[in-house]
Order: C-alpha cells, then sequence, then structure tokens
C-alpha cells in the first residue's frame, strides 16, 4: 500500500474515530476523537496495517486555546519501515484519556511520565503514580502554568 | 646520613604536607562532566601526579569529595548522606558550572549550586572545565589544606 492508500484506508475503516488527516515534511498525522483512540490503535497494531511497536507518546499544552492539552502517539511498523503520529485533543484542565497500557507494555511508564509532568490521568492504567518527580512535589512542572524557576527543594537550601 | 642530620617543622605543616599529598577522593558524578574527570584521572593528565590518584567508591574512606555535573532537588538529600559520611578532614571540590551554580539549568529540577546544600572548598567552573583547569582546581586545594589550622586528634579545641 502507498502511503496516501494507507491513510485514505485507515479512515476509510475507522471514519467514526478519526477526524481530520494531515501531512508535514512526510510525516503522516492523524486527529483522532478521545472516545475511539483505543479502538484505533488496537486496529493499527493489529491487522493489516501492523504499526506494532509505540514508539513514544507525550503531550503537549496550549495554555490560551479551548482545548488545552493535545495527546502525541507515535507508532511504528518494523514490517513497513513506516511511522504513523497521532493526535487527540482533550479539554478541561485535568483531563483523562484511556489508557493504552492493554495493547502495548511500553506505554505503563511513558504514560507516568505524562501523568507525572502534565497531570492527565489515564483511565485503566494499574500503576498511576508520580516517575520522575518526588513524593511531595506539588504540581505539574512541564504544565505551562507551572511558574518557572520555582523550585521544591528536599533538603534546606543556603543562600 | 651526611649533611641531612635532622629535619625541623612545624607539626601543623607536617601535617598539612601529608594530608595534600594523600587525597583519596570520591567521585560524585552525576552527568557529561565525567568524561573530563575521567580524562583527568587517566594517564594523559594523570591526577596521581599530585597525590590524588587513589580513587575510592566509598565516602567513609574518602575525604575529597568531588562533586562532578548537575545535581537535581530529588538527588539532595542524597549528596548531603554522602558529605556527611565522610570522616573529618573532608573538602569538596565543586566540578563544572551545573556543580557551582546550577548552570545552564535554572528550573523546577536542578539545585543552584551545591553550596546551598553543602560546603564547598574549590570551584572549577568551565561547561566541562579542561583537565587543566581541574588539575589547577587542585592545586589550589592542596595550597588550601597546606596553609590551613590543622585538626588532629589530641589537638586543644580552642
Amino acid at each position: 500500500m502507498e502511503k496516501e492508500d494507507l491513510i485514505d484506508e485507515i479512515r476509510k475503516r475507522f471514519s467514526a474515530d478519526v477526524e481530520s488527516a494531515l501531512e508535514t515534511l512526510g510525516d503522516q498525522t492523524l486527529v483522532v476523537r478521545k472516545e475511539g483512540l483505543v479502538r484505533l490503535m488496537s486496529g493499527l497494531r493489529d491487522g493489516p496495517f501492523d504499526y506494532a511497536i509505540l514508539l513514544d507518546l507525550t503531550c503537549v499544552d496550549f495554555l490560551a486555546s479551548e482545548n488545552r492539552f493535545e495527546m502525541v502517539y507515535h507508532v511504528f511498523s518494523l514490517n513497513r519501515n513506516r511511522r504513523l503520529r497521532i493526535k487527540v485533543s482533550l479539554p478541561g484542565e485535568y483531563p483523562v484519556v484511556d489508557s493504552l497500557t492493554g495493547l502495548w507494555k511500553n506505554a505503563n511508564w511513558l504514560e507516568r511520565e505524562v501523568f507525572d509532568m502534565f497531570g492527565i490521568g489515564f483511565m485503566g492504567h494499574p500503576d498511576l503514580k508520580r516517575i520522575l518527580m518526588y513524593e511531595g512535589f506539588e504540581g505539574h512542572p512541564l504544565r505551562k502554568s507551572y511558574p518557572w524557576r520555582k523550585e521544591q527543594p528536599l533538603v534546606p537550601q543556603k543562600d | 646520613m651526611s649533611g641531612f642530620d635532622f629535619l625541623s617543622t612545624r607539626f601543623d605543616t607536617a601535617l598539612g604536607w601529608a594530608r595534600k599529598f594523600s587525597l583519596f577522593h570520591y567521585p560524585f558524578i552525576t552527568a557529561c562532566c565525567g568524561m573530563e574527570y575521567m580524562s583527568t584521572a587517566c594517564a594523559h593528565f594523570d591526577i596521581d601526579r599530585f597525590g590524588a590518584g587513589l580513587t575510592r567508591f566509598s565516602p567513609r574512606q574518602a575525604d575529597l569529595l568531588l562533586v562532578v555535573g548537575t545535581v537535581s532537588h530529588k538527588l539532595g538529600p542524597v549528596l548531603k548522606t554522602v558529605y556527611e559520611q565522610m570522616m573529618e578532614p573532608k573538602w569538596v571540590i565543586a566540578f563544572g558550572a551545573c556543580a557551582v551554580s546550577g548552570g545552564i539549568y535554572q528550573n523546577y529540577a536542578a539545585i543552584q549550586g551545591i553550596d546551598r546544600v553543602i560546603p564547598v572548598d574549590i570551584y572549577i567552573p568551565g561547561c566541562p572545565p579542561r583537565p587543566e583547569m581541574v588539575l589547577d582546581g587542585l592545586l589550589k586545594l592542596q595550597e588550601k589544606i597546606q596553609k590551613q589550622g590543622q585538626d588532629w586528634r589530641w589537638r586543644k579545641k580552642t
């Protein structure tokens, strides 16, 4: 399947879940509705599309916009040597999205990192707690609303 | 022996001389400055020429703490514990811009200089510092050790 055919095929098969598709610098991106994320991802992993590997998942904070957070997923097909980016817009201050831990084991730690840094909740995650920051750390440091240079030291600091 | 029948010196001076040339150091290495530390420690620049060649990987056996690289707030308690485990007399070198001042990191994660957590004797700036700068810093520390009032077991505390 050629690149465009593949995207068309995905859009045809998951027409209810895919909002739009776009291409930036040769990279295909799908914008997906939050409710259909797990269904679409499991469809991409198995079957003809064969995106077997979840390379990365992360989040972007668009502070001023209506849908403040956007989850970004990167999947990779070993057999076809092909990448795909999936984006999900999330409204609200503390949004919740379905966890992908049921599909990919490595989503566990990646989602914990996003939870730690952005405060996004993951429905169905087996062990959602901070992974990088320490116990007692308040807030989520990569949010745009986190005060820059705000430190939360564990030992008393001398000046 | 001819021509060298006796040697007179102050006990402090002798002790300082012994101490400055037998620095057992504990490398607390967290980041890329570690490469420069390795370069300094190995044969090319050879820290052993100045009597600081014996690396101890236990703070209890070391008397010089080399803090090499960025120290995050999460690591702060660890650094303090390591320092407190070292026996007196002990000295600390802050190696590289991050250990000196936090360097390019000024955010939620990094301690803005290790002197906010433990006392520091010598600061070696640079990102990373050249091995020559490290040796220079070491010589400065030796000078400091030689000149400082030495503390020993039966010394009267003032």
